[in-house]
């Protein structure tokens, strides 16, 4: 065990943490918007990998990386409004909405991209971000070269964080999303659109999602693979509960599954040959299970979670 | 007299085939306390939904000093400066008072303004005593002080007119003196108030005028509220009169029910310590005190959904060895809830699945592990005809029908089984005087047929009415019991303070 102790306080595996965290916490704080206004979204996993493809094309097509990022996030704002369309807007269920989407969004991001770049055998590559590093900070040491060396889609997420809690604690619109989750027929009697409110939060949550989608095809990978979220989606939506529907918290979430995760992939590289590599795979996972066991006892979800809003009803 | 702050012309409003108004005609004037009486499904709430915006009406126009307005929503309404306060409360728990307040107030450069709504709630209280923990989570007040927080938000948003549906069904007695006194200083101002209540004597004491609703019309209008007699008003209201039951004298019979030394720990209100009492059979037992000294601890302990840690409960001789509802309810327990919507009646189900909820294992009503639908379905209808309770049939939503009529269909499901003591939680809250009657028969009934009931409220004077004796809890004890022939309105409230009784 001692050479995975060793490992840890490398800068190539601080770096892997933060790189595997990005796109998690750009999801988890996704799909907190959406949850904190009462809309469980379950088209994550399809609107990750639905933006990762548009984002992907757009940067294949244009040769701007940034052009691709839009995309992506239009795609992410897009689904999540289709998302809010059925649910929100017609209170069909969130549950079979939120898969329908995932299955539409998957199914279409494989479609368009056979129907764009055929089928190849060197699957395309785009050139990817480059990494960015910030004066002065970077020259900490381990630190440094670890975190403010990075792409500036993780400079972002680093930032989105407590833009995240400012907007939801500190704003007008945030305390409406909060109500509308909690309450939505005080958020009506108080003259604040349910509607309007919980479509927003969706919408933005979408594209939040979209950021998360473009991280995995624009930067991680640089491609565009069909297993490319592999579940990450559905991590987020743990996560959420694990953070108790607060960014700082979902954000600490991300980080701590990263951790586990990089842990894992150093495990399977540091000759613990003799156990079988999927046996490491699993490692996050079981964290993520026994994590949100613990964790999910007391942690209290939006009050208004999955529960549709028609004002004349009693 | 001067000119209307807010008329209602015409106004009609339908849910499906049930119509709630019919063309109503209302108006306020500023500095006016407007009392709007009516039985249960007369249609006041709907009415004061239309105002506010939360429900269009069908027909009719409404205007604001003179000026016809739309109001589409209750952003509407707040903007047309209507506020409204309602029955069941508009509020987030987790979310801090504060929040509460600001919530749909435009910030200030982006963020939440919060010393100006600091100022504000400070200015408002000063006002009309209306005082506040702005940092309190919303879950941490007393149901008295959510009231004020709804009363503090209308203020805030500039209302000039004031609506409040059944603002005392909840509240103490000394609390409704302190909302009393916040609405006549808010009159004083030039604020117009519609006051609903079920309370004729509240209604005499605080309106100008009143005007009441029967089947969605306006029946009645009464012009001097406090010179004109309850039983006249409850008339107009009802159509025929109202005579207050006679508890004739009883012969009680051994005790059904005796508590002795139970104490309770781990009970999110106040825990019980030390409570012994008993109940004969064709006996009532009231137990008056302000809410939240142990009185829903004492009701969950007989009704065996809180196992006591100390003391013995015995129930028609018999001791009860494991705290279960199931097992006391084989004793011969009945129970009627505090709150009917959330553990009377499953809201989503049909009325006729929740009036055999607490008997749905017994042969009456299953055979093998499979329900008797029919079996459920009759014994619902026989009910639904023996209690006159108005639905339009087994199979409605239990969540649909009116606060009177789902406390018949409770009251009809425990008193089916004939049980030998009765507990109810609050019996006529929110019922109108003729429901409230209604039960009152019935509780005698009950009484004359041998029955032990305990009788949980805050209404002295229907405890002094209904009770032969009256036990006083203060802080998870009995104080001491009275003969309800020595207890008088003044002597109860004393006790409820925590001074000490003679039993
Ligand atoms: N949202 C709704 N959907 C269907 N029917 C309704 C709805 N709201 C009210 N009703 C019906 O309209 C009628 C009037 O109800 P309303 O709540 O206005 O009565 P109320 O006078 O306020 O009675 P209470 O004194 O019990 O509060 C009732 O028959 C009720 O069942
Ligand atoms: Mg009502």
């Amino acid at each position: 065990m001692s050479v995975v102790l060793e490992q840890i306080f490398q800068v190539g595996f601080l770096a892997a943490i933060i790189r595997i965290a990005t796109p998690l916490a750009f999801a988890t704080l996704g799909e907190m918007f959406s949850e904190r206004a009462g809309v469980l979204n379950l088209g994550i996993e399809g609107i990750m990998l639905l933006s990762a493809m548009t984002g992907f094309t757009a940067t294949s097509l244009s040769g701007s990386l940034w052009l691709g990022v839009l995309a992506a996030v239009l795609t992410g704002a897009l689904m999540g409004a289709v998302h809010a369309l059925f649910t929100v807007a017609l209170g069909l269920s969130q549950h079979v909405c939120g898969i329908g989407v995932t299955l539409f969004s998957s199914g279409l991001a494989y479609f368009l991209y056979r129907l764009i770049f055929g089928q190849q055998s060197v699957p395309p590559s785009i050139k990817s971000f480059e990494t960015l590093p910030i004066p002065v900070l970077s020259d900490i040491p381990v630190l440094g070269p670890a975190v403010f060396n990075q792409f500036s889609l993780v400079y972002m997420a680093m930032a989105a964080v407590p833009l995240a809690a400012f907007v939801l604690y500190r704003t007008p619109w945030g305390l409406s999303v909060r109500m509308v989750g909690e309450n939505p027929r005080a958020a009506d009697s108080a003259g604040v659109s349910v509607i309007a409110t919980r479509f927003q939060a969706v919408i933005l949550g979408g594209a939040l999602m979209g950021l998360a989608g473009a991280f995995l095809s624009m930067v991680q990978f640089n491609a565009f693979t069909f297993g490319l979220v592999s579940g990450r989606g559905w991590v987020a939506i743990a996560l959420v509960v694990f953070g108790r529907w607060d960014p700082w918290r979902s954000a600490g979430a991300a980080l701590l599954f990263a951790f586990v995760d990089a842990l894992q992939l150093r495990m399977q590289a540091s000759g613990l040959g003799h156990i079988p590599y999927e046996a490491f795979l699993m490692l996050p996972f079981i964290f993520t299970i026994v994590a949100m066991a613990v964790m999910s006892r007391n942690a209290v979800a939006p009050s208004a979670l999955l529960k549709p809003f028609r004002r004349e009803e009693r | 007299m001067p000119a209307p702050l807010i008329e209602m012309r015409g106004i009609s409003k339908s849910f499906g085939a049930v119509v709630a108004n019919e063309a109503v005609d209302l108006s306020v004037a500023p500095g006016e306390i407007l009392g709007l009486l009516g039985e249960n499904g007369a249609g006041k709430t709907t009415l004061m939904n239309v105002l506010f915006g939360a429900y269009a009406p069908d027909a009719g126009e409404i205007l604001v000093q003179g000026r016809p307005v739309t109001i589409n929503s209750s952003a509407d309404a707040l903007a047309a400066g209507i506020g409204m306060v309602h029955q069941h409360f508009h509020l987030a728990p987790r979310l801090s008072v504060l929040e509460n307040l600001l919530i749909g107030i435009p910030g200030k450069s982006g963020r939440i303004d919060r010393a100006g709504g600091l100022a504000r709630l400070r200015e408002i209280g000063r006002q009309h005593g209306l005082t506040l923990d702005p940092d309190l989570p919303v879950s941490a007040l007393s149901i008295g002080e959510q009231q004020r927080l709804e009363i503090v938000k209308a203020l805030f948003r500039g209302a000039r007119l004031l609506i409040l549906d059944e603002p005392t069904a909840v509240l103490a007695p000394t609390e409704v003196d302190g909302l009393f006194s916040a609405l006549r200083s808010m009159a004083a101002q030039g604020l117009g108030i519609i006051f609903i209540s079920h309370k004729l004597n509240e209604v005499r004491a605080l309106t100008h005028r009143c005007v009441v609703l029967r089947h969605g019309r306006v029946t009645g209008r009464v012009d001097t509220p406090a010179s004109t007699t309850s039983s006249d008003m409850a008339r107009l209201m009802c159509g025929h009169e109202i005579v207050p039951p006679a508890r004739g004298p009883s012969t009680p019979g051994a005790p059904v029910l005796i508590l002795d030394g139970i104490s309770t720990s781990r009970h999110s209100g106040m825990a019980l310590r030390d409570v012994s009492l008993s109940v004969r059979a064709g006996e009532i037992l009231g137990i008056a005190g302000v809410s939240g000294n142990g009185q829903r601890a004492l009701a969950e302990v007989i009704s065996g959904v809180l196992a006591p840690d100390a003391g013995r409960m015995t129930i028609a001789g018999k001791m009860v060895s494991r705290f279960s509802p199931r097992g006391v309810q084989a004793l011969g327990l009945g129970r009627i809830p505090e709150d009917r919507m959330t553990t009377g009646v499953v809201t989503n189900l049909p009325l006729a699945d929740s009036m055999v909820l607490p008997r749905i294992g017994t042969a009456a009503f299953s055979r093998n592990g499979l329900l008797r639908p029919d079996a459920i379905r009759a014994f619902a209808e026989a009910q639904i005809k023996a209690y006159d309770i108005r639905c339009p049939g087994p199979m409605t939503r239990a969540g649909a029908l009116s606060g009177g009529n789902l406390q018949k269909a409770l009251l009809a499901r425990e008193l089916a089984f004939d049980p030998k003591v009765l507990i109810v939680s609050q019996p006529t809250r929110g019922l109108d005087i003729g429901a409230a009657r209604f039960i009152h028969e019935k509780f005698l009934d009950m009484r004359a047929r041998g029955c032990g009931i305990i009788v949980i409220g805050e209404d002295l004077e229907e405890l002094l009415m209904l009770c032969d004796r009256i036990a006083v809890m203060y802080e998870g004890r009995i104080v001491g019991t009275l003969d309800s022939a020595a207890a008088t309105v003044a002597r109860l409230g004393l006790m409820m303070t925590g001074a000490e009784g003679h039993g």
